[in-house]
């Protein structure tokens, strides 16, 4: 165990053992431990509709994908009743139009929440492009990754590359999902329907809706790498950064490991 | 040439009874989708009207429109011909050849200036000057220019007037190009399908003549009546659809029983066109009522999908044709494969760091 010789850290005149006395109930609390409690510190970062909105949006996202695959290809043809009784694609299709409108709600009242949400609510949907601080930290972020940095910095927010895979994957890629997706369900819905009116531009682009298919489906193995890519740096993250990266999109504190300055 | 004559007239010589005429006139309300109150209408309008002179062109083609056309049963294309339109000129279908054809084509330009319905099967190819079609020693698209110049609207027939179809698929040599993107100020309906159904055709020109103006379009430029649904959303095997039963080979039992041809590449959920309600040869059938799916032929670029058996289609852009399904795959392969060796690499060097700390 790494001892605490750091002059940096803050030497308490009353000994950890007795400010922390609650935390010695259990008793089974080391004094490297209760010094640990003393120099974590934590900031509320997402707030509860943004968590909530990441867990409905999460569920949504594997049921699209996984009722998406099946309507581009359908599980192998089912004979166990009169077609009239039968009604397996349209429990899969009805799923992944359900799926499909609440997460279009949900981004929907994410956005809302971008405004009236706290500053990080608003991270997701821009890049600042005009601030030189961004690429270096960006450029440092990649090293971290390519195993080129010892340690990584701290991040309130999203780290540099996190920011930027959010805003190109979930900020731009569930958008382009949505209006195609919706622009493919107005097929079906109709001429002079609700989503034909709002989203039947995009066939009007597209001239074969079958492009309009081709796009989406790419689309979904975008969002699948997206996640791969997602939980691994989220589990990674929480293991080797400096600070919580999973239980803060459960509690929505971010706490930080160590009370080291850059 | 025909003088200012109705269709009534041309059709009462033509030893028509007034009963006769009044239940064409039923017809072509029903055909139209016309309520009951619509059948005066169209009788006074072809008891008033003159009849409109319609140029017929062709470009790269193979006739299929005409074919299609002539084949219409309701109306009946010597109906549409002989009474309701006066065909000054269509090369295929006219008696007059050689320069007696051409010089028809020049009169009737010149006496119905901006009145006249130009229908242009096939397209003009733009490269190396429009060479690759010759019409009367003038390369097409002269030919088209010159008669779009004075018309008052155009038609373009089937797939390649509207789209381009298979001499514009990939790679394209001749440049052949859909006419919408060579004649620019002028209303064109596109009533694209290859060949087009014979009576969206002859309904197209009805209701043209009947009411003198255009039907009403969509994004795409297509009369809504025969063309705002899927073929997939009137399809009478679409119960399997829902119901989640498919063909899966060409010679199973599910092709027996006329099930859904979705898994056998069928067009039907992504083409717009009126095969599953008009159907075709007098409403005998249609493509998936004869156990094939559709191909999708009255959509724009309907070669270049990949396979006509396949669901999901082939993307070209890729270099070599890959579908969204193996173009993810592979791409999720590697960059699952790519996470797996990270986070070894992340481990081995966490593992490292404390071995240097302890």
């Amino acid at each position: 165990m790494r001892k605490i010789t750091d002059e940096r850290i803050y030497e308490p005149r009353v000994p950890p053992e007795e400010i922390f006395e609650a935390s010695r109930l259990t008793g089974d609390a080391t004094l490297e431990d209760l010094e640990s409690i003393r120099r974590r510190t934590s900031v509320y970062v997402y707030e509860a509709p943004v968590r909530i909105w990441h867990w409905v949006n999460a569920l949504c996202i594997t049921i699209l994908c996984i009722t998406g695959y099946l309507i581009g290809a359908p599980l192998p043809s089912m004979d166990y009743s009169e077609a009239t009784n039968q009604f397996v694609m349209g429990y899969i299709r009805f799923a992944h139009f359900g799926a499909g409108t609440v997460l279009s709600i949900g981004f929907l009242a994410r956005i809302y929440w971008a405004f009236v949400g706290n500053r990080h609510a608003w991270q997701m949907f821009y890049i600042p492009i005009f601030n030189l601080r961004y690429y270096r930290e960006f450029l440092f972020e990649l090293r971290w990754y390519l195993f080129l940095e010892e340690e990584p910095k701290k991040y309130v927010g999203h780290n540099p590359l996190a920011h930027a895979a959010m805003f190109f994957f979930i900020t731009l890629g569930i958008t382009f999902m949505m209006i195609t997706g919706w622009a493919l369900y107005g097929e079906g819905a109709g001429q002079g329907s609700l989503p034909d009116t709002l989203f039947g531009w995009v066939l009007g682009i597209a001239q074969n809706s079958q492009r309009i298919h081709t796009l989406h489906h790419l689309g979904m193995w975008a969002i699948v790498i997206f996640a791969i890519i997602h939980i691994y740096a989220a589990v990674r993250e929480d293991v080797m950064s400096r600070q919580s990266m999973v239980s803060t999109m459960i509690s929505g504190f971010r706490t930080f490991k160590d009370d080291r300055i850059e | 040439m025909s003088t200012v004559e109705t269709f009534y007239d041309v059709m009462r010589r033509q030893g028509i009874t007034r009963r006769s005429f009044m239940k064409y006139c039923s017809l072509t309300a029903a055909a139209l989708g016309l309520g009951p109150s619509f059948v005066p209408k169209i009788a006074h309008a072809m008891e008033t009207k003159p009849r409109t002179p319609v140029i017929w062109v062709h470009g790269l083609e193979c006739t299929c429109c005409s074919e299609s056309f002539i084949r219409s049963a309701h109306p009946l294309a010597k109906d549409v011909v002989l009474s309701m339109i006066s065909l000054d000129y269509d090369d295929t279908l006219m008696a007059a050849a050689g320069h007696a054809a051409e010089a028809a084509l020049e009169d009737t330009i010149e006496k119905y200036k901006g009145n006249y319905i130009l229908a242009v099967e096939g397209n003009p190819p733009l490269n190396e000057d429009g060479m690759f079609c010759i019409i009367g020693g003038k390369p097409f698209v002269e030919q088209l220019r010159h008669a779009a110049e004075h018309a008052k609207a155009i038609i373009s027939w089937g797939a390649c007037a509207s789209y381009g179809c298979v001499q514009a698929a990939a790679p394209n040599p001749t440049q052949a190009t859909p006419v919408h993107k060579v004649i620019t100020d002028k209303p064109i309906i596109k009533v694209p399908g290859c060949p087009p159904i014979a009576e969206v055709m002859t309904g197209v020109i009805t209701y043209m003549l009947t009411f003198d103006r255009m039907p009403e379009l969509d994004r795409q430029g297509r009369p809504a009546m025969f063309y705002s649904q899927r073929i997939h959303d009137k399809c009478y095997r679409r119960p399997h659809f829902d119901a989640g039963q498919f063909v899966e080979h060409w010679d199973d039992d599910a092709a027996r029983k006329g099930y859904c041809l979705y898994k056998m590449g069928c067009k039907g959920p992504t083409t717009y066109n009126a095969c599953s309600t008009v159907r075709w040869n007098d409403g005998v059938s249609f493509p998936i009522q004869s156990g094939h799916g559709c191909i999708g032929c009255s959509e724009d670029g309907f070669w270049d999908q990949h396979g006509f058996y396949q669901r999901v289609t082939g993307i070209k852009q890729f270099g070599i044709e890959a579908t969204a399904d193996q173009i993810g795959l592979a791409t999720t392969a590697v960059v699952g494969g790519s996470v797996a060796i990270h986070a070894a690499a992340s481990a081995l060097k966490r593992a490292q760091k404390k071995t240097e700390e302890a």
